[in-house]
């Protein structure tokens, strides 16, 4: 008997009488001011917010914040113009020496400073995490309240897609914290307003 | 990694002898412990929160085989290879296997307790594949050559003057750092080169979704993300009982999860695997390794609702003052005392005995296991099975005759007495285990009893 099997036999001999889901799986979080809350959280875990009119504004203030970084990707065609590096690679190993990304992102999770990313607007999964530095930009009426409204927003998931809540950190050193870990350093959140 | 297992309570009085030391490590963990319960009250649902969790977790026990398939046939549909082993040594032979049917001999693994259970890195090891751990705690006690002392703190029983003393011989750190930016910087490059250069990734799972085929891999660092989106092969380890029904349950876990955990509203990164990227294989493989044996166990099953978050370890008056390595077990702590006797009850017959029962374990589990309940009960199967050392046992025989004697059991209070304060060097002595780290009480003039039946007439 294959080992697939033999588990599937020992589960059903084994398994507890039949019970239900329980009729209550999610929960409401109304916060006084949704974006307050979102910001909250996100200056707790070392991650700016900045509000942009337009993607003009927000190209004009890409070039402020991150002037003299060279290596920059970026997969919002409006800031074409900003980002010289492209994205057109075949190996995601040649994103390496990206110092400054910024990514669209589709929405964000007020309870904890969280915002998706998929690979709807990803063409290289390892963008947000090789870089050194990190920036979403998200509409800034595209913000839910917690995580049981997130997953009543992501229907699918595609291939695939993560949470991404403030630069990469760790405390693994007697309890520091200490931040960039592995992925970005940094981490900017622009709200846009409109589309 | 192999040395001669000490129990739990030889294994605390060593850990024990360096007072200060032993200090710092309970308030370390009882720092993690608040900062659990100050995030946890900024959510007033939190215990519907946890009594829906651990609902959704009975659900999933009671169809586990009907979840696991339509998990399987989704996970294929979307590209995704599905292996099944029985126990530890299956699910290392069809690792090694995947690894050399491409022929690779090098990977990087991010944190996971199924393949320390499996004692995987040993193996792969030994057959030629060198395994990076890339969790920095993890990568810590890997260049010790120890184990992880906790599942979501693995080095949380080491000192930055122990790290920077490992760093400065392995990673070439300056002597005497222990600035943790700058060991943590050393560490990001020297990790940083292993992900850039492995064409194999092995992950945990966190959870799994029956409805969607997708599976769910938290991090703080990203280093789960770094190996599998660089990697030519992603290969993710999974214990059954991390299936969930559907992909709005992980609303209810990731609330839970971190916040549990470390006091985080979430953890940085909650990766949603689903498919392979293009070009990149993805594979999954199922282990059972004695968790369908504790299924049918019904006093033990709910343990398998655990969702690690470690949770009852930071908030155990024992684990804090003993430390993870003299649990001798892949999961320490409360939890692990109840899943390793599942394992081998020879072997582990000493864990259950590693609690006070004082049921602060089962205050903080957020997917409401009882804990301190099935301690106590594995005690009992124990002794029952004759796993109870001699020592124990004639203890509790004595223990039995004296009180199943009334008039022996008043006899030998009053002689008790008498003893303890004619002679108290006759208690307070080494070969008296309750006199080790405490004093032993001032013995009262008369017992209740005694007292009763003297003022019962007035």
């Amino acid at each position: 008997m294959s080992s697939r099997d033999k588990i599937l036999g020992q589960i059903r001999q084994n398994k507890p009488e039949e019970v239900a889901l329980p009729a209550v799986t999610t929960f409401a979080s109304d916060f006084e001011n949704t974006e307050d809350k979102f910001r909250e959280m996100l200056s707790a875990i070392y991650t700016e917010v900045i509000v942009v009119k337009n993607l003009e504004e927000l190209a004009a203030k890409a070039e402020e914040l991150y002037t003299g970084i060279a290596n920059r990707a970026t997969t919002i065609p409006a800031l074409s113009g900003w980002a010289d590096f492209s994205l057109n690679v075949s190996d995601p190993h040649e994103l390496e020496t990206v110092e400054i990304a910024i990514v669209q992102a589709e929405f964000g999770v007020a309870e904890n400073g969280a915002v998706w990313v998929s690979d709807q607007y990803l063409p290289h999964r390892v963008l947000p995490f090789i870089t050194q530095n990190l920036a979403f930009v998200i509409p800034r009426n595209a913000l839910v309240n917690n995580m049981h409204e997130a997953y009543m927003r992501l229907q699918d998931t595609l291939g695939w897609g993560c949470f991404i809540a403030g630069p990469s950190k760790t405390a693994d050193i007697e309890q520091s914290l200490v931040i960039g870990a592995h992925g970005a350093r940094s981490m900017v959140i622009f709200l846009l307003e409109n589309e | 990694m192999s040395k001669t297992v000490m129990e739990h309570a030889d294994a605390s009085e060593v850990f024990n002898r360096d007072e200060p030391y032993v200090n710092w490590h309970d308030e370390t963990l009882w720092f993690v412990r608040q900062k659990r319960d100050k995030s946890s009250k900024q959510l007033p649902e939190w215990e519907q929160l946890r009594d829906a969790a651990s609902g959704i977790k009975h659900y999933v026990l009671s169809h586990l085989d009907e979840l696991l398939i339509s998990f399987e046939q989704k996970a294929k549909e979307n590209g995704v290879q599905v292996h099944w082993a029985a126990n530890a040594a299956e699910h290392n032979e069809i690792v090694l296997g995947l690894l050399k049917k491409h022929k690779i001999d090098k990977m990087v693994k991010s944190k996971s307790m199924l393949t320390e259970e499996c004692h995987m890195n040993e193996f792969l090891q030994k057959n030629g594949i060198e395994v990076i751990d890339t969790d920095l705690g993890e990568r810590i006690v890997q260049l010790r050559n120890e184990p992880p002392s906790h599942i979501v703190l693995p080095a949380i029983h080491l000192k930055k003057k122990d790290i920077g003393d490992l760093f400065h011989e392995h990673l070439g750190t300056d002597a005497g750092a222990t600035d943790p930016q700058y060991l943590t910087e050393a560490a990001r490059q020297h990790l940083r080169d292993k992900f850039l250069t492995r064409r194999a990734a092995l992950t945990g799972v966190n959870f799994a979704v029956a409805e969607t085929g997708g599976f769910v891999v938290s991090t703080n660092e990203g280093n789960a993300d770094m190996g599998a989106h660089l990697a030519d092969i992603h290969i993710a380890c999974m214990g059954f009982e991390k299936i969930i029904p559907k992909q709005e349950h992980l609303g209810v876990f990731l609330r839970l999860l971190a916040r549990s955990a470390t006091g985080q509203p979430i953890t940085t990164y909650s990766s949603h695997f689903k498919k392979p990227r293009e070009g990149q294989e993805m594979h999954i493989v199922i282990v059972d390794n004695g968790r369908s044996t504790q299924l049918g166990r019904k006093d033990f099953r709910n343990s398998l609702k655990c969702i690690r978050c470690g949770a009852c370890m930071n908030t155990c008056p024992v684990y804090r003052r003993s430390g993870g390595h003299s649990y001798h077990n892949a999961v320490a702590g409360p939890i692990g005392s109840i899943l390793a006797p599942n394992l081998d009850m020879t072997k582990n017959a000493d864990l259950p005995f590693a609690s006070t029962l004082c049921g602060s374990c089962s205050n903080v589990c957020p997917v409401k296991i009882d804990i301190h309940d099935q301690l106590y009960k594995w005690r009992q199967v124990l002794a029952k099975e004759g796993h109870v050392p001699k020592s124990k046992e004639i203890g509790i025989r004595a223990m039995s005759t004296m009180l199943a004697a009334p008039r022996f059991y008043q006899w030998s209070g009053r002689m008790g007495r008498t003893v303890m304060r004619a002679m108290p060097f006759m208690v307070n002595n080494a070969l008296n285990p309750w006199y080790k780290q405490r004093d032993m009480p001032e013995p009262p003039k008369e017992s209740f009893r005694d007292w009763y039946v003297r003022n019962r007439k007035n």
